[in-house]
């Protein structure tokens, strides 16, 4: 039977982390919304590695953030070990990774849903949805209740017809055990969506009391810690930390994978969705990097309130028998319990070329996707595509122009593009290599390039959005004074110089030619600088950044000002390329199907090639007259 | 090629000598031009519309006297700051001038690109759209093609191993910056120093070699064709006199094809000996047979050398029927043997000019000579444009991996980060990719994913 139950703005799909950014933003921007979750005890749920951030992850953390959105600020409540990675490496691939304490993050965020006004959660599956003259009306559940709503987000992670492997078993339920999704793929169908079938895995969690650390490497966390959140004060994030291990496969658990690689289901060819080969299971690692004698395991707390070891590395589908095989063969694992076995799971996703940059169906008015139904994986990205979907889907109903992030303001905008424009094969994961202007995106400044989208959609306080106008105003003025600055060959500046093992001066020298020596900095140079003004270590480390990489940052200012010059350029939706006879056939092909919102996206598109390009430009000219 | 960077090129015909203009446009157009120009005044301090009288140095060796012309934004064809430089040093010093400004920033024009910026800034009308469309697509095969039949096996292979090298190494560091605990690089930047090295050592042995025109050819391609034994090599070794083919009476001797540069009256040819042509069984000499055969389709100029001692074969009618559409002068050589084939009737029979000629005394090599140049300077037969563009491209392309493996090295002695490293080098693999017709696309991610063992 079917009765209608309420009324709301906005529906959000699944509570993970991109249905809570999505559903906390909506309901933030003023719309009533209702975020539905297949278990209430399953909110903001880690189901695989106990951290956020990482290489490139942790910069769309911080962008998440400055937009006004809640991951960081959960972390840093709910960390227990934290480190900036690539430190001795450039600014722009520092990047910030917090164990967390997973029950804690998932308390914390549930919490902050249910007390947010506006805000819905609600347990119950979403089967079908309402979609009428290609307009999304509202959703109905298993329990046969009608949802009305103006918009919809999808964020069904790795929920759709889940299934969980190991060996020869099979259980059709979502991670961790849950209940599996099982019919809005077929809702989906029916409005002529494009349906994938991808695959991940994850690895055992083992009882803590039976590793003998001992033989394993210690890993610490940083002192001081740097928090995500560009809101949260540093003095409370510097908490005792917990430790991480570090430890290692050998000969003997690649013998033992070798030798069970026939009950293995994705050798079997039991598996049928494409898995990603940035993140193989170890039984992949084997196969693919034969020469290798070891990998890497990296064993991690899940909690405080849990004696459970992630150990990372080592994730497999592999029986349960040949998994306590091999995890005994590793040192400090000799007489491992586990918790939870390893597993791969399987799960219905879309192609994301069907989707506008707003996140927004191209062809379905008011339904939004976001997260691993994109065809992504990892929290961060998909918290950070929620956060855009449930943004956009309020400026919707705002009647407000979408917010667009692009490729040189934001990871997320080259997330979204990458997602939007290239047919991804497998799920995909951030790196920083994947942006082209990340000098310029690094995580320090994530903040001066986004609060300002953030406070204008209506999620970032005036209060945190007035504190970055004057941190800008602060580093401006700064390094305006710094370029004045000569130094001469002063006694005490020849000291300063040889205690850091430079060169002394023979003349007189600019202040800005000794912080770009690459033994010396802004800050070292503090003593010989006596009318320097006290500044707080985030903007000093802005004008350190900002000087020392000056010839760099500015010809990647000069790229971007190229790439907006093409973005801007936008090609109207009703265009018929077959018109344009100019264009090669696989490109008129290509863009028909991927109707490119301008010309940039368009010259991102494979098989479209610059000439291509100069022709579609010529042939919009012709549209304006 | 869709920027709004700027762009150079010859803007007069590249058939005359004297007088001849290059045409630069774009944002960065006067203060590339002012790098490379000495005058009374700095263009950048000029007005519009205003002619400048100076000289264009090369760092510091003097290349040409020129006048400038000014056209500031939007007061020009393009819309773009644009300026015209008339110079008089002929066609290589205007050659040498384009590689200068590339040098210094400008990129060389594709065919038709002023007229689609002139248009795409609003200047022309939109009729002209469809054309206008027809031509950059039309233009960009013919590039395209041209490109790829100039890139020979090997030339390609150094390319692509290159590209390779350099992906690698990106993807190393990548890998590394992408899972610290996993990738290390210490002592990293002085292994890929030496790396680089190497890399910039094939690079500049291509430049080189682009420069010493094995690769760029210059001048009109001009073809000698002809049955067997009708004096093709002997006519190749008197143009250039020096004896280079091997010149016998067996008939069929030049199995495949030789070239030759040569300069008629300050005209440029680059001739090109072909093997006889006639009905062969013979494996090698039909491989020589077809090459020449191929050959008909590039030539500016076909030289038809017949044998005048012998009356018309079947081999002659083959070959002249091939090349009826082209350019041609009929040779009737072995002039000083008795004549079986009268001047008059295959003139009327062929309407192309015949000139009798002989090897041995000489005869006719001055009238030949004149009728070349004749030929030239009425704007008759011209040297193919495209191909010179497409070289100059390609050889721009290198200059930019150069430098931008050079900037790698710079990054490496002032001790920067490796992430500095990467972008430079993808950089060098993006324009090493250019001469090769490669797109980027998803390179380095799949490089990173194949190579390295990487995540959870």
């Amino acid at each position: 039977m079917s009765y209608v139950e309420e009324s709301y703005d906005v529906v959000v799909i699944g509570a993970g982390h991109a249905g809570c950014e999505a559903a906390l933003a909506s309901a933030r921007m003023g719309l009533n919304t209702i975020c539905f979750t297949i278990s209430m005890d399953s909110v903001a749920l880690m189901p695989c590695n106990p951290n956020i951030g990482g290489s490139s992850k942790g910069h769309l953390v911080r962008e998440l953030d400055a937009l006004g959105g809640e991951m960081g600020i959960n972390i840093d409540h709910t960390f227990i070990q934290s480190k900036m990675l690539n430190s001795s490496k450039g600014p722009a691939v520092h990047s910030l990774r917090a164990q967390a304490d997973k029950a804690a993050y998932s308390t914390r965020m549930k919490k902050i849903m249910q007390q947010t006004s506006n805000l819905t959660l609600r347990q119950a599956e979403v089967t079908e949805l309402i979609i009428k003259d290609k307009k999304i009306k509202g959703v109905k559940t298993l329990s046969g209740a009608t949802y009305h709503c103006k918009a919809v987000v999808i964020c069904t992670g790795t929920y759709l017809k889940a299934r969980c492997l190991y060996g020869d078993v099979i259980e059709h339920c979502g991670p961790n055990g849950l209940k599996a999704a099982n019919h809005l793929t077929d809702s989906l169908i029916t409005n002529n969506v494009e349906i994938n079938r991808f695959k991940t895995g994850t690895p055992a969690r083992i009882d803590g009391n039976s590793i003998d650390y001992s033989k394993m490497e210690i890993q610490l966390g940083d002192n001081p810690v740097i928090p995500f959140s560009f809101s949260t004060k540093r003095e409370d994030v510097q908490i005792e930390q917990v430790p991480c291990y570090l430890t290692y496969t050998n000969e003997k658990t690649h013998e033992i994978i070798r030798a069970n690689l026939d009950r293995s289901p994705m050798y079997s060819g039991v598996i049928e969705g494409t898995g990603p080969r940035y993140c193989p299971s170890i039984e992949d690692k084997v196969v693919r990097f034969a020469d290798k004698n070891r990998h890497q395991l990296f064993v991690e707390p899940e909690g405080l309130n849990t004696n459970e070891m992630y150990i990372g590395g080592m994730s497999s589908s592999m029986p349960e028998d040949v998994q306590y095989a091999m995890y005994r063969t590793v040192p400090g694992l000799e007489n491992c319990k586990f918790v939870r076995n390893a597993y791969a799971i399987e799960y219905d996703c879309i192609n994301a070329t069907q989707l506008k940059a707003s996140l927004e169906f191209k062809d379905i008015d008011g339904l939004f996707a976001a997260g691993q139904f994109n065809g992504s994986s990892g929290y961060e990205e998909a918290a950070a595509q929620g956060l855009v979907a449930g943004i956009n889907a309020a400026l919707k109903l705002l009647n407000k122009e979408p917010m667009i992030l692009d490729r040189s303001n934001s990871y997320i905008g080259v997330l979204i593009d990458d997602l939007v424009t290239k047919e991804t094969k497998e799920p995909y994961r951030m790196m920083t290599s994947r942006s082209e202007y990340r000098l310029l995106l690094r995580q320090d400044n994530a903040d001066l390039r986004l609060s300002k989208i953030g406070y204008e959609v209506g999620l970032l306080s005036k209060e945190r959005f007035d504190h970055v106008v004057e941190k800008e105003r602060l580093i401006n003025d700064e390094v305006a004074r710094v370029k004045e600055i000569n130094i001469g060959a002063r006694k005490e500046v020849q000291e300063l110089l040889e205690s850091y093992g430079s060169i002394p001066l023979s003349n007189g020298i600019k202040l800005v030619d000794l912080i770009r020596r690459p033994e010396l900095d802004y800050d070292k140079l503090a003593p010989i600088d006596p009318e320097r003004p006290e500044l707080s270590d985030e903007v000093r480390e802005e004008v350190n950044i900002y000087i020392k990489y000056e010839g760099y940052l500015s010809r990647q200012e000069k790229q971007v000002k190229q790439f907006k010059k093409l973005e801007s350029k936008n090609i109207p939706q009703n265009i018929n390329y077959e018109d344009v006879s100019s264009l090669r056939i696989e490109a008129r092909q290509k863009l028909t199907k991927l109707r490119p919102a301008n010309i940039g996206q368009a010259s991102r598109i494979s098989g479209v090639s610059p000439a291509d390009i100069s022709v579609l430009l010529v042939y919009l000219e012709t549209f304006k007259g | 090629m869709y920027h709004s960077d700027t762009i150079c090129a010859i803007a007069t015909s590249m058939n005359s000598s004297g007088i001849g203009i290059i045409r630069v446009s774009g944002e960065e157009s006067i203060p590339i031009v002012d790098s490379i120009f000495r005058g009374k005044n700095k263009l950048i301090d000029c007005d519009s519309h205003t002619i400048q009288y100076g000289h264009i140095y090369d760092n510091n060796e003097l290349i040409d006297e020129v006048l400038i012309m000014i056209m500031k934004a939007p007061r020009s064809y393009t819309t773009e700051d644009t300026i015209e430089i008339d110079c008089h040093g002929g066609i290589l010093i205007l050659k040498k001038i384009l590689s200068i400004l590339v040098k210094n920033g400008a990129r060389i024009a594709e065919p038709g690109e002023f007229t689609k910026r002139a248009f795409l800034n609003g200047r022309i009308d939109l009729s002209e759209a469809e054309s206008i469309m027809d031509l950059i697509s039309s233009n960009s095969e013919l590039a395209m093609k041209n490109s790829i039949k100039q890139l020979s096996g090997s030339l390609n292979k150094i390319i692509v191993d290159l590209r390779n090298k350099i992906l690698y190494e990106t993807a190393y560091i990548e890998s590394a910056l992408d899972d610290p605990e996993h990738y290390d690089l210490n002592g990293y930047p002085e292994e890929l120093s030496k790396k680089v090295d190497e890399m910039l050592d094939s690079i500049n042995d291509l430049i080189s070699s682009f420069k010493s025109g094995h690769i760029l050819k210059e001048g009109i391609n001009t073809l000698i064709l002809g049955k067997p034994n009708a004096g093709k090599s002997s006519l190749l070794n008197t143009l250039s006199r020096r004896e280079r083919a091997i010149v016998t009476d067996i008939p069929g001797t030049t199995r495949d094809t030789l070239e030759e540069q040569i300069t008629i009256n300050g005209v440029a040819l680059n001739i090109i000996d072909t093997a006889g042509i006639r009905e062969t069984d013979d494996i090698v000499e039909k491989i020589g047979v077809d090459k020449a055969l191929d050959s008909i389709d590039d030539a500016d100029l076909i030289l038809f050398v017949l044998d005048s001692s012998r009356p018309l074969d079947e081999n002659d009618i083959f070959i002249i029927n091939k090349i009826i559409h082209k350019k041609v002068i009929i040779l009737l050589n072995k002039s000083d043997l008795v004549s079986q084939i009268s001047e008059e009737e295959i003139y009327k029979k062929y309407d192309k000019p015949v000139i009798p000629f002989s090897s041995v005394s000489l005869d006719g090599l001055k009238t030949l000579e004149s009728k070349i140049t004749d030929m030239f300077f009425t704007g008759q037969v011209k040297s193919d444009d495209t191909l010179y563009i497409t070289n100059s491209r390609q050889a721009g392309c290198l200059i930019n991996a150069k430098n931008s493996l050079s900037n790698v090295l710079t990054s490496i002695e002032n001790m920067m980060p490796e992430d500095f490293f990467s972008i430079d080098l993808m950089d060098a693999y993006n324009y090493l990719g250019e001469i090769t017709g490669e797109t980027i696309d998803d390179d380095l991610a799949n490089k990173i994913f194949s190579e390295f063992c990487m995540g959870k």
